[in-house]
């Protein structure tokens, strides 16, 4: 698992690859929120493109991160979602709470 | 009805462990020709299962993670994943949707949720102190309804 952030200007945008899982979630919240604390970014982009698996640990990143940006009034958009992940995210609700592109 | 086919695990649980542990479902349940969604379903309901041991059942205490599925001759598998760890006091709460114990570890209280729509079945047995055993079970329709020249009786 890994992730790669690109900040421009107030977007950060992180690239997830690889599993999402309770196991590699904790590292790739402390790097996403890393970039927050030091972007305090208006727009979180969590693209999802080149993810091959995600259980409810990949829900409790998208809801953390959610709060947290909510604090500061940001917004959490997730992006290229493969139709496994939109199915998990779609149980949880988590289209009501961010934007799905 | 007999089973099939049928196999079991044992490991450490340790949270590397997760990936291991779904990854081996999926491969023996491979024998039944799933098609990538049905095998992704599985994959994830044991994924959340086994990860309810390692953060819930043993607190992130490293003890055995129990696995044995097996494989029926109507296309049925039936996978057990347990653990000897604290056990639930109320299962019918743990059950509910958004519930957690560890919200610090951003679990979102959804794991059961995904399992049960995920799967057919989905059972709990748990004993305060005694451990966990989740029962899921998924008939997978590809083979048994697109082929009819499979038969396995």
């Amino acid at each position: 698992m890994a992730v790669e952030i690109q900040i421009k200007e107030d977007v950060v945008r992180a690239y997830l690859s690889g599993e999402i899982d309770h196991h590699s979630a904790a590292q790739i919240r402390e790097t996403i929120d890393e970039s927050i604390i030091q972007a305090a970014p208006a727009e979180l982009i969590l693209d999802f493109a080149r993810v091959t698996f995600m259980d409810s640990s990949g829900i409790g990143l998208v809801m953390g991160r959610f709060r947290l940006m909510q604090e500061t009034g940001g917004k959490v958009i997730l992006q290229n979602l493969p139709a496994p992940l939109r199915k998990v995210m779609k149980l949880a609700g988590l289209d009501k709470l961010a934007e799905i592109q | 009805m007999k089973a099939i086919n049928t196999m079991r695990l044992c490991f450490d649980s340790r949270s590397a462990n997760e990936s291991f542990a779904r990854t081996a479902v999926a491969a023996f349940l491979c024998g039944l020709d799933p098609t990538v969604e049905e095998l992704t379903d599985v994959k994830t309901a044991v994924s959340e299962a086994v990860t309810n041991c390692i953060v819930h059942g043993y607190r992130e205490k490293i003890d055995k993670v129990y696995i044995t599925a097996n494989i029926y001759s109507d296309n049925r598998i039936v996978i057990k994943i347990k653990d000897k760890g604290c056990g639930i006091e109320d299962v019918k709460k743990a059950m509910e949707p958004l519930f957690t114990t560890a919200p610090e570890e951003e679990r979102a209280g959804l794991g059961f949720a995904v399992m049960e729509s995920l799967m057919d079945k989905v059972k709990v047995f748990s004993q305060p102190q005694k451990g966990t055993t989740v029962v899921l079970e998924k008939r997978i329709v590809s083979k048994g309804e697109n082929n009819v020249h499979n038969s396995r009786e």
